[in-house]
Order: C-alpha cells, then structure tokens, then sequence
C-alpha cells in the first residue's frame, strides 16, 4: 500500500468518454490493499469498464460484504454510493437495494471467504431469484484479513503458505452460478485485463443476474508454488473458451472478424456481445453444454476463463414480481398511501 | 348441585375442536353474531403448533360491559374433542354448562355432577341428513352452532345475514349453511330449553371494527408508505406479511397491473432483514415481520442498521420464549432482545401497541420515526394482538398527512451548495442529513459501512472520531425519546402512592382489573407505556409514587429491567407482576395478585400506625 496521495489535477489532454468524463473520474480512494494485489487489478478493470461503458459515476451503487474484497468498492468510483455491509450477506443488501431503486446500476464485490463460505446461501438466492447485478467474485482461495486460512474454494490438495494441504473439496462457483439460474456467467483472471475488462462491461450492460468468478492471487498468503490460485498456476493452465469485445448500441461496428469465429449475443439493453471464439466446440448460450465443458476441463486441472454462459432473453426479479417502472424510492405519499375513503371501506368490511 | 349459572350477554364459551375439522369457520360465526346483536366479545384462538389432528380451543367471552380481556374459568364448554375431553369439563365452573355430542354413549364417570350436561346427537343429526363425509363433518361445526342459537338465544337473522355475506360470491353454499344450521336449531328446539345463560340485543359496540393485529399492522405499513417487505415464515408473525401482500393487491395495483411494492419470501430471516436494509438505505420504506428466534437470527444487521444509521421497520409478533419454545402461545418476552440487539452498545426504538387499532396507527407511525432517526425501528405486537379478531374501533386515516422522510439533502440541496457530512450533527438533535444513491453526479455520495468513522463517513478508527460518533447515537435516542408515542395514563378516583405501569395486550384485562379494585377499595394510578425509549413523563410517575406494580407477560420482569437501568430507578419500588405460561394474562389473575399485595401492604400500615 502507499501512502502518497494522489493528485487531483490530470493531464489537459486525457481521453474523455461520451460524458466527458475522463478514465481518472472513476478513480477512488488510494488502495490499502498489499503491493501487487490481484485485487487492485480489477478495480482497475472496473474503472476502466465503466469509463468506456459512459456509465455516470452516481448511477452505480457499489455493494460489498467483508472481507479484503469487500474494502475495494472504497478505491474505485468515488462519486458512487457504497456500501461496505455484514459478512456475506452483500446479496441480500444488494437485493433491497435494487427492489428500492431499478434504475441504478449494481455492482457487488465479494470474495471467496464472502461468498462460497459464510454466505453461500445469499449467493445462491440472490442468483435464483434474478436479482440484476453484476457480482464479481474477487477468488483468491484463502482469507487474507485473517492472515492465511484455506477458504471453500480452495482445491483440494492444494498447498497453504505454510505447506499445509487442503483436504476438502473446493467449491466452484462458476458451477454453482450456472446451476443456479445466473443468465451471464464469466471466469477471468486479475492478470488478464485484456479478457477482464469486456467481461466486466458485458455483465454491467446484462439485464439479470450476471456473475464473474475472477481469480486473483493473493501475494501475502497464496501465491507459492502448491497453490491453484498463484500467478503461475493459473497462467500455466488458463483454458480460454472465447475473447468477447461489448459494443454498445450507439457505436458503429467496424471491428473486422474472421467469418465463422465470432457469435453476436444482443443483450436487453441493445448492447451487443461478440464473442471471438478460441475453442470452436464452445457454444456459450447453451448452458448444459457449458456445464459439462466446465466438469470436464476441472477434472484435467485446467481453469476455463472466458464468457462461460449468456442468455440473452434473460429476465429479472423486477420483471418477475411486476414492479412498476417508476423507482419505489421515488412514490410519494399520493401513490402510496390509499387514505381515508378506502380506509372507510376497510372497516365496513370488519363488521 | 349448584344453581345453574344465569346471566345475560356475560359469560364465557369455549369450544374444544380438533385442529383442521373446518370448526374455525363455524366458531368465527357464533362471535361475530354475538356482535351483530349488539354485544361485544372477546375471542380467541388456542391452537397447537400443528396443521391436522392435534386439539385446538376457541374461547369467547360475551361481555356487554366491554372487557375485552380474558376473564378466567369456563361457563359453557362446547367439548367436540375426545382427546382433552377431562381437562375441557375440568375446567367449568361449578353451575355452568356442558354441550356435547352424545351420538357416542359416555360413561357417567365421565361427568361432573355440579354442572348442567346437554347432549345433542351431531354425527347421527348430520350423518342422515348428508351423505358425503367431508360434508358431514363441515356441516356438523354448523349445526352444532345452530343448536346453541337455540340454547342462548342468537337471533337467526343475523347468522342469515351473515352466511349470505360471507358466502356472497358463492351463492350455492348461503342455503346449505343455513339448512345446516337449522338442522341443529330444531333439533334443540324439539329437545331442550334453553339455558340461563342469554344474549339479548344491546347497543354496546358501536361502529367498532372485529380484526387481527396482524391484518392491522400491515395495513398500517401500506398507508405508511412501505414499499418493500422481506420475510420468512415464522408464527405466530406470518399472516402480517400475508395480510400486506392481500392489502397492497387490493391498493397498491396500477391500472396496468404492475405494482407499486414489492414483496420478497427470503430463504432466511437475516436475508430478510439484509433486504430491508438494502431498501432502506436505497431510500425505499421496507419492513420484514418476526418473532423471537427472527430477532436473534436478525442481530448483526440491526446493529449495522444502529451505526450506520439506516432505517428499518420490524415487527416482532412475540411467543412464548426462549429456543424454539411455544410458537402458538403468547408472551411479551422480547423486549430486551429487541431494545439491545446486537454487539456492542446498541438500543433501540420500540413501540408497544395495545391492540389492532394501535397496530395499525404504530404500524404506519413506524415508518416515520424509522427515516426521521435513521434507526431500526421494533413493532412489538404478541401473539394475542396479532393472531387474535379484537373489537376496536374503527381504523382512522387523516388525508392531509403526508409522509415524513426526515432529514434527506435533494439534488437541489447539494446543487444549492449545502454542505453535506454524512455523520454531522448540524441541527444539535443528534440527526445527521443523509442522501439516496444516485442523486447528484458530484456531490453528497458517501461510503456506508458498519466500521467506525469520522464524521464525512471516512474511514477512521480514531478514538475521537468513534466517540463522536457513539455520544451523537446517544443524543439521538434522547431526541426519539420526545418523538415516540407518549404513555397514557388513567389517574385513580382517589389519591393514591400505588401506581402501575403496563403496556400491550394486557391492557384490556388491567383496566378490567382497575375497576374491581376499586371496587374492592384499591386505588392504584395507571400508566400505559407506548414506546421504548420512554419519555420523561414513565421517570416522572414513578417518582409521583411510594410503589408502583409493572405488568408484564415474561419470568423475568423485562420491561422492569428496561425502566431501572434506563432511568435510573430504585429497583425496591418497582414490584413484578408476572404472568407467562402462555395463556393471555387475564383480568382475575390482576386483581388477585395486585389486590393481595395492597391488602398485605394496607394491614402492615394499620398495625404500623
């Protein structure tokens, strides 16, 4: 971490996006995290999609549970709201706050320790129920905070700092999510941001419940050799399925594909998805088809990055309950309270 | 043998059934018939914690003075289940009265010989009459009714009336209840006299509403303005939230069909109360409904909800405690559960209704102190409010009211140039000004977390900044201390150093039990409290008095607890009276227990002096 801060005034002729914002508006406060951290890295992705997504900085609320992950909402987008909340339980926050106000973007940060251990149940929930979010699991496979400890989705058989072995079963929850309803399932690395960045822009502009399961080595507690959550590790045996570039409705396409390699996925909000293929049995809007690639390249030991799962025609809780379009933060006392005259037919109907 | 009881509109009924024989129904239409004539009643519910088989009571007192507490003791049992038949003629009064079934021949030991026993032959009347089984024991609960009607005289126009409302959408079944019901009318008729316990009509109910506690707080949380509800199913608390998906249908649908609510079944009750966060913190009115073990489940978000300041509603429908322990039974024992949940030092509103009518009035009120205080704030009904059809009057709403969000800076406020510090105490009440996500592009955002910090919401774990922090929550909660409901108080005839404090449902049987005191010579000062934190005016009474009884339905003196450490009390002239083994507290166990006591206390002054 340093303790330099920085300075407010940038270069005259930074490149500006559709706001006029520049890439240094999405900046927050200066990280407290290790030197090196993956997790800085994808607060740096986070920025960086944002900014080319023209995202206005207050219409995103940043949620987080506890943990090392949990503290980077406070070092990205400073103009946004955030909410640093209880010990796994962002998704149900996240989920009040998105039943209080459909308009703003969310944005949950967990960790592994946040979301596969102490609120695996609110991962899940919040996924089947449809909540739109983008939930970005920051994985590095230990509890940092807390200095060391094997956290649920280490693998098995893999090596703590000390050389202690993981005896239980690692949970994936890219699986999980797939499992479980998610309608964008990603995997990347905190080392990958040429695959990192699109991931997250595409999740941002998914209407539905999108998850990113992005790994990212934890350089004070496990990033040693034994360890299946290293820099190296992950290098040696990143299987990509597909490089995805999010063109939004408004830009023209002029990026030239090979014909045949590239899918075109349009999303809810008229962004479209293309997806350059690097495995070409890889189809990902067919979730059994994913859920068996997946099964099969775990068992070789490999770690399948990429956009794993889009349904493009995905819905959400809002849809799913009926909610009126305006926000419900925004009814006032006239479309909320049904006074006195229904009330007096309440009670007729008491007697 | 004693004389056999006579009274008119004032005596007690209770029904012993077995639980999901469709009685309910039937049980409902000899109270609310009571009540067309005129006479107030006072029923309620006693169930297991059961769907199918297990026995279930439901006892009403017909009482023309208005006491809507339980009374104590039975005058007519209406013993429909074998399994607690003992128990159910044990617990008559000596001259009262046992209704049953006697299709089956009962030994002579099986009965008493200081009560009067009419049997009336329901399975053969309803066995010839109908074919189907279902049918014959749904009509059976019927007829059994109808022979009563007979018995105390309900006028059969108004059970007419009534089966033709209820059943008004489906025409078919208004004749076949009323054939039913006249099936064990005249059976009666033809047999036996009725009795000398009687209904007459009577003009002493007025316009007074029959509802749920339950049912009225969700209403109170619809014209409160609530927007968001997140639950889980737990009794005795379940029909509330039930109770505000069926208002907000009925209220809060657009022409178009989309809605302006929301209402989230959540796998848990810390997802539920996670929710509520969320919402509130978003800027949404939300709530979750409860009991006991939700609470408990619930405490590390209610703290979070304390420190970062963050409104939230939640109604706690209290059962007997603690673990899991008796869910259909109802007690006032969680009230410091709920006034500290949470680690560290916490407290918390709470608001203490005394029946539906205040559900609904604390129910809406709720949403207001919980924005102005940016706090949690408790609901604590109990089983007996919640669950149980109460005789109040009717619900009142004034439409000038608007809703009170409290102190929330707008995109005009920050565009003005306000100056904005999430944890400043501007206004010298310990309130800060707080703003919704996504209001302004370059002003007012703000980071919430649940770690200490300094007054621009910064990080900080200075020792300055935190207490700043904790003295500013404690002058918070002396503000809410002038803003909560006020205690009401009932002055006796006499002047008098005996005073009582109670609060909740044992309020209809502490006003019953005020005036046969009285009566007996005891004059004892009442005050009603409303709300935690409680007002000076609670400090105040009790220093007016030399001893002053607190009333409560828990072992271990709760709210007593909550008054002495509080306010600083002297624990030696505050005295116990404790009632919790799960029934409503009733009016004969107050003035026994109360009157024993100033009794005692009046013969030590004679000797003294």
């Amino acid at each position: 971490m340093t303790y330099i801060l920085k300075p407010k005034l940038h270069h005259p002729e930074l490149p500006t996006n559709a706001l006029g914002l520049t890439r240094r508006d999405y900046e927050g406060r200066i990280s407290t995290l290790c030197a090196g951290c993956g997790h800085d890295s994808i607060s740096a992705a986070i920025v960086q999609a944002c900014f080319e997504l023209d995202i206005a900085p207050h219409r995103l609320a940043k949620m987080s549970g506890i943990g090392c992950s949990s503290k980077t909402p406070d070092y990205f987008l400073g103009q946004s709201h955030g909410f640093n909340s209880v010990h796994g339980r962002m998704p149900s926050v996240l989920t009040g706050a998105n039943l209080a106000n459909r308009d703003l973007i969310y944005l949950g940060v967990s960790g592994d320790g946040d979301s596969a251990s102490i609120g695996l149940g609110q991962f899940a929930h919040s996924i089947r129920r449809g909540v739109n979010m983008c939930y970005i699991v920051e994985n590095n496979g230990v509890y940092g905070l807390t200095k060391g400890q094997f956290s649920a989705t280490s693998d098995k058989g893999s090596k703590s700092k000390r050389g202690v072995e993981n005896t239980e079963s690692g949970i994936d929850l890219v699986a999980l999510a797939l499992q479980l309803g998610a309608t964008y399932v990603g995997r990347s690395f905190s080392g990958d941001k040429a695959q990192l960045v699109p991931l997250i822009k595409g999740a941002l502009s998914h209407h539905g419940p999108a998850v990113l399961d992005i790994v990212s080595p934890c350089v004070a507690f496990n990033n040693h050799a034994g360890s299946t959550k290293s820099f190296d590790y992950v290098r040696a045996h990143n299987e990509a399925v597909n490089r995805l570039d999010v063109i939004l409705g408004r830009t023209p396409i002029t990026a030239d594909y090979e014909p045949g390699t590239v899918t075109e996925v349009t999303q809810h909000d008229g962004s479209k998805l293309r997806l350059r293929k690097l495995d070409d049995g890889y189809d990902a809007t067919d979730l059994v088809g994913a859920m068996h690639y997946l099964q099969m390249h775990h068992a070789k030991g490999e770690v399948v990055t990429g956009l794993l799962y889009v349904d493009p025609d995905a819905t959400d809780l809002h849809d799913r309950l009926g909610t009126t379009d305006v926000a419900l933060n925004r009814l006032g006392t006239r479309e909320l309270s049904p006074g006195a005259a229904a009330l007096a037919k309440i009670n007729a109907g008491l007697r | 043998m004693p004389e056999p009881l006579s009274a008119i509109n004032d005596f007690v009924v209770k029904f012993a059934n077995v639980n999901g024989s469709g009685s309910a129904s039937a049980n409902g239409l000899f109270a609310k018939a009571i009540i067309r004539m005129g006479v107030p009643v006072s029923a309620r519910n006693i169930f297991p914690s059961n769907i199918q088989g297990l026995p279930t009571w439901y006892e009403v007192r017909v009482t023309e003075a208005g006491h809507l507490g339980r009374r104590g003791g039975v005058d007519i049992a209406v013993a429909l289940n074998p399994q607690t038949w003992d128990d159910d003629v044990a617990e008559i009064v000596p001259g009262g009265y046992l209704f049953y079934d006697n299709t089956r021949p009962m030994p002579a030991s099986k009965f008493r010989d200081d009560i009067t026993v009419i049997g009336v032959p329901l399975t053969t009347i309803c066995n010839e009459a109908y074919k189907i089984p279902r049918e014959r024991q749904l009509f059976k609960n019927i007829a059994y009714v109808g022979a009563l009607s007979w018995l105390i005289g309900i006028d059969t126009d108004v059970v007419e009336k009534l089966l033709a409302e209820e059943f008004a959408s489906k025409a078919k079944l208004i004749g076949a209840n009323i054939q039913a019901f006249n099936l064990g009318r005249n059976w009666a008729k033809e047999n036996l006299k009725p009795i000398g316990l009687q209904l007459r009509h009577a003009d002493a109910v007025g316009d007074r509403i029959f509802v749920e506690g339950n049912n009225a707080a969700a209403l109170g949380a619809v014209y409160g303005g609530a927007t968001v509800c997140a639950w889980y199913p737990i009794t005795p608390s379940t029909s509330l939230a039930e109770g505000f998906m069926a208002h907000c249908e009925a209220l809060r649908t657009n022409e178009d069909g989309s809605k302006r609510y929301a209402i989230v079944q959540a796998e848990d009750e810390i997802a539920s109360i996670g929710i509520v966060v969320g919402a509130g913190w978003n800027g949404a009115r939300a709530f979750t409904c409860t009991s006991g073990p939700g609470i408990s489940l619930m405490n590390e978000f209610i703290g979070l909800s304390y420190f970062a300041e963050i409104p939230a509603v939640i109604f706690d429908v209290q059962r007997g405690g603690p673990s899991t322990g008796m869910p259909t039974r109802t007690q006032q024992s969680d009230l410091l559960l709920a006034a500290y949940a949470s680690h560290g030092d916490t407290k918390h509103i709470m608001l203490l209704p005394a029946d539906p009518g205040e559900c609904f009035e604390m129910g809406a009120t709720a949403f207001d102190l919980a924005d102005r205080f940016q706090t949690t704030v408790f609901v604590m009904l109990d089983l007996d409010i919640g669950m149980q059809e109460w005789l109040v009057e009717p619900f009142k709403w004034d439409d000038a009211r608007e809703i009170d969000r409290g102190k929330v800076m707008t995109f005009e406020d920050l565009e003005a140039g306000k100056d904005f510090g999430r944890y400043m105490d501007v206004d010298h009440d310990g309130v800060p000004y707080r703003t919704y996500p996504g209001t302004h592009p370059t002003r007012g955002a703000y980071f919430t977390r649940g770690t200490s910090r300094n007054r621009a919401a910064g990080y900080s774990e200075k020792g300055v900044d935190y207490q700043y922090n904790m003295e500013r929550l404690l002058a918070k909660f002396a503000t809410a201390a002038r803003a909560v409901p006020a205690p009401v108080t009932r002055a006796a005839k006499k002047k008098t150093k005996a005073g009582v404090i109670y609060f909740g449902s044992t309020t209809p049987a502490m006003h019953e039990a005020l005036e046969a005191l009285e009566a007996q010579g005891h004059h004892v000062d009442a005050m009603r409290v409303r709300a935690f934190p409680f007002p000076q005016e609670v400090y105040d009474f009790i220093h007016a008095h030399e001893e002053v009884f607190v009333v409560e339905q828990n072992r271990d003196a709760q709210l007593r607890t909550l008054i002495v450490t509080e306010g600083g009390i002297n624990p030696a002239v505050l005295t116990p009276i404790l009632h919790y083994d799960g029934a409503p507290i009733t009016a004969r166990f107050l003035i026994d227990s109360i009157g024993s006591r100033m009794s005692a206390a009046n013969a030590i002054r004679e000797i003294a002096e």
